[in-house]
């Protein structure tokens, strides 16, 4: 088996082209499958028989608890690569997929809290799930903080994978939190191996907001990444092409 | 339209506040989330280019 495919991944260079395609196609699947989705869901989607039409923050708040959930486990797996095979794409990967999660956990949290006060008549329950969620955003947080405390690039890149890896085992706890112990918050929408519970009419326009997210989330991912590429390889000759075809070649000499 | 009039659309059936401020949180964290990394790269680009100006004139 040739492993060509892997080492490419090694190079910045690459990783930055092929970065650069992607990204305009993720940000259109994005706009288009969400204003899709929040259109539909708002407005089209008949309103629940027991939440009425509070149900319809369920098109923001899972997609946000989904990709929070997501990114941290791509920041995780990006760590093993980061600390096994030294890739500086894996490093770069943490290092901007961080504030990403940490504003879609916070989103997650806010849209809960604002759909609990109607729906269980409070804002925030000590629970499980809700519980697990806050410590994703802490997790976030300390990944964010580690990475901007430590002046030094490579321990800072090895501090945040092994946290990213520590971390990650809080993601089944969210995941079963509300299988393991009684809980307010109810299962899970989306499952691999059953139909989903609610009519096609309420979970289709769920499933358009989920995929709009992580398109969204591909795209927000890459641009981050691009940048960071930019500017740690500044003094390569590839980057500074880069940073002159961006200009307009107007300043080139 | 699941709603008979505009006015319905934006009560929500008494739970317009709710479903409008989650919606609005939303916005603000999907504009946060595409403007951090496009003005973050204008700003690089401004930056490399009045340093490759002054490298010119020097």
């Amino acid at each position: 088996m040739s492993w060509t495919w892997f080492h490419k991944w090694g190079s910045p260079k690459w990783f930055y082209a092929l970065a650069g395609r992607l990204q305009p196609w993720l940000a259109l699947a994005a706009a288009l499958l969400l204003a899709v989705g929040v259109v539909w869901g708002l407005a089209f989607a008949p309103p629940d028989y027991q939440q009425g039409n509070s149900f319809r923050i369920i098109y923001i708040h899972v997609p946000a608890a989904m990709l929070a959930q997501s990114c941290y486990v791509l920041m995780a797996l990006a760590g093993v690569v980061s600390l096994v095979w030294k890739m500086k794409v894996a490093d770069i990967a943490i290092h901007c997929a961080a504030p990403v999660g940490a504003s879609m956990t916070a989103l997650a949290l806010l849209t809960g809290a604002i759909w609990g006060k109607p729906t269980w008549g409070a804002w925030w329950v000590w629970d499980a799930r809700l519980t697990s969620m806050l410590i994703l955003l802490f997790l976030y947080a300390g990944v964010i903080a580690l990475g901007n405390a430590i002046g030094n690039r490579d321990s800072a890149g090895k501090a945040c994978a092994v946290l990213s890896i520590v971390g990650v085992v809080n993601i089944p706890i969210i995941k079963y939190s509300v299988q393991w112990w009684s809980t307010l918050h109810q299962g899970a929408t989306f499952s691999l191996t059953e139909k989903p519970a609610m009519p096609a009419e309420m979970w289709l326009p769920l499933l358009f907001t989920v995929l709009g997210f992580y398109c969204l989330f591909g795209a927000v991912l890459l641009a981050r990444m691009r940048l960071a590429l930019l500017q740690r390889e500044a003094r390569s000759g590839w980057a500074q092409a880069a940073v002159r075809q961006a200009l307009g070649g107007g300043l080139a000499p | 339209m699941k709603f008979a009039s505009f006015a319905q659309f934006i009560a929500m059936g008494h739970h317009g506040p709710f479903v409008w401020s989650a919606y609005a949180i939303g916005t603000v964290v999907v504009i946060w989330n595409v403007a951090a990394p496009w003005l973050a790269r204008r700003r690089y680009l401004q930056q490399e280019a009045r340093r490759l100006r002054r490298e010119r004139q020097a």
